[in-house]
């Protein structure tokens, strides 16, 4: 069975590790923060201005002051700060924040990723995203393997206006865990109960198949 | 102590001309200086380039402005909550320069710091990248970006004092640091204005420096874009 939304979140929350800071993005991205271990540190960086961002608040104490990059109404954790937008993107230039967890319209083997335009068609903005895959040390996509019309997003070379060049490290979508290795997608693990076969027809760029792909554990 | 107050929003706003460049604080539709914007809807200013992460929604925010097509060019980093803006850009009555956030908040700062350009890596090898200056540094590869030229910075702060001094509130502050001190005029909108040395100087977020002209708002809306709650 192909991975939903959530579960692809909760198979990205395995890579969250202790100490980490973790920047999100909108979608998918945002739901990673539920499945994080409760057993480690971890912060959360919005860019529009918070480290230590904490969950939606209860009813009624919402605070228009207080919101997220998805202009969602948060919370603030205990031991969180705040901070001017240029500061922000000081911590992901200077490179402060140990993980990005991003989605994406396609994404190439040699690790180009397309997340902000369709020309004649959708010009929503890069917002953060450019800054934080060009600075990215640890960059992983969360995204369905195929779009709304079957076709992969997993490509040879993107065809939608790029968001930054050659920064992808991995991929978790519906159907697998993929690694960007010397231009090649290498494929670590399969969705339970689908086979490499499924994965190998959704994927139109190179596949790397190493032995035996075992399935994502929960 | 030097004295920045004004007594309104008309007299924070003389000298707002046609074909003007603005700098407007804010981040979605917090931390937005909502009574110049609407000040600048009075005024009727056309022309105007505007400076601004986003462009509001349709009938808030810079989507006030949009609306009576006082706007002749946006520079911002994401405008996806605005249909009207949506239609005046695809029909070209717009002019828009999408540019990366981090390099939207840096060019403020170079601007209010003195620094003229800056080198990023943010969009090499993309659009944004096209037409630019680019080099290496430390085995990468980096864009030149220059800071802006504004004539007038709109910000909002939670509170501020006579002297000019500025405290903001949770992510509300997100640009309106930057923007302060990086325009010809920065006009300060502050939700509670007092005397000078009410506030603990070791409090203040922006120096009074940056700012010439400082006033409380009248009202604030402090409209909520996406109210996401959970149970009690």
């Amino acid at each position: 069975m192909a991975l939903g939304k959530e579960q692809i979140a909760q198979r990205i929350a395995q890579e969250v590790q202790d100490g980490y800071y973790v920047n999100l993005g909108i979608g998918i991205p945002t739901l990673v923060a539920n499945f994080v271990r409760e057993d480690i540190e971890v912060e959360f960086q919005s860019e529009n201005g918070i480290l230590g961002m904490g969950p939606f608040p209860f009813e009624g104490e919402e605070d228009p002051d207080l919101i997220n990059a998805g202009k969602q109404t948060i919370t603030a954790l205990k031991g969180a700060s705040l901070f001017d937008s240029a500061t922000s993107f000081g911590m992901i230039r200077g490179q402060h924040v140990d993980l990005t967890i991003l989605g994406a319209m396609e994404v190439a083997q040699n690790g180009d990723i397309a997340n902000w335009k369709i020309p004649g068609k959708m010009v929503k903005g890069m917002g953060g995203a450019m800054d934080l895959v060009a600075s990215a040390e640890n960059i992983i996509v969360a995204m369905m393997h195929t779009n709304r019309a079957g076709e992969s997003k997993l490509l040879k070379t993107c065809s939608l206006p790029l968001t930054g060049v050659n920064c992808v490290k991995k991929i978790v979508t519906n159907l697998a865990v993929i690694e960007v290795v010397d231009g090649k997608f290498k494929l670590l693990e399969r969705a339970p109960g689908v086979s490499v076969s499924e994965i190998q027809e959704a994927t139109e760029g190179e596949l790397l198949i190493e032995g035996d792909i075992p399935e994502m554990t929960f | 102590m030097i004295n920045k107050k004004v007594a309104n929003v008309s007299e924070a706003c003389k000298g707002v001309k046609d074909n003007m460049t603005f700098m407007l604080g804010g981040f979605g539709l917090s931390g937005i200086p909502e009574n110049a914007i609407a000040k600048l809807v009075d005024l009727n200013v056309k022309g105007v380039t505007c400076i601004s992460n986003n462009a509001g929604v349709d009938d808030f925010g810079l989507g006030l402005l949009l609306q009576k097509k006082q706007i002749k060019k946006m520079i911002s980093s994401y405008v996806g909550e605005n249909a009207e803006f949506e239609r005046q850009m695809l029909s070209g009555e717009l002019e828009v320069d999408l540019i990366p956030q981090g390099t939207l908040a840096q060019r403020c700062q170079a601007a209010k710091t003195g620094i003229p350009a800056f080198y990023t890596p943010a969009g090499y090898g993309t659009e944004v990248g096209e037409g630019k200056e680019s080099k290496e540094f430390n085995g990468k590869m980096h864009l030149l970006e220059h800071a802006f030229d504004a004539d007038f910075a709109f910000v909002k702060a939670w509170k501020g004092d006579t002297a000019g001094n500025l405290i903001f509130k949770g992510t509300a502050r997100n640009f309106n640091p930057n923007m302060a001190g990086a325009a010809k005029i920065t006009v300060a909108e502050v939700e509670e204005l007092v005397e000078a040395g009410e506030l603990d100087p070791n409090h203040i977020h922006v120096p009074g420096i940056f700012v010439q002209r400082i006033f409380q708002g009248e009202k604030y809306e402090k409209r909520i874009e996406q109210l996401t709650v959970r149970k009690k």
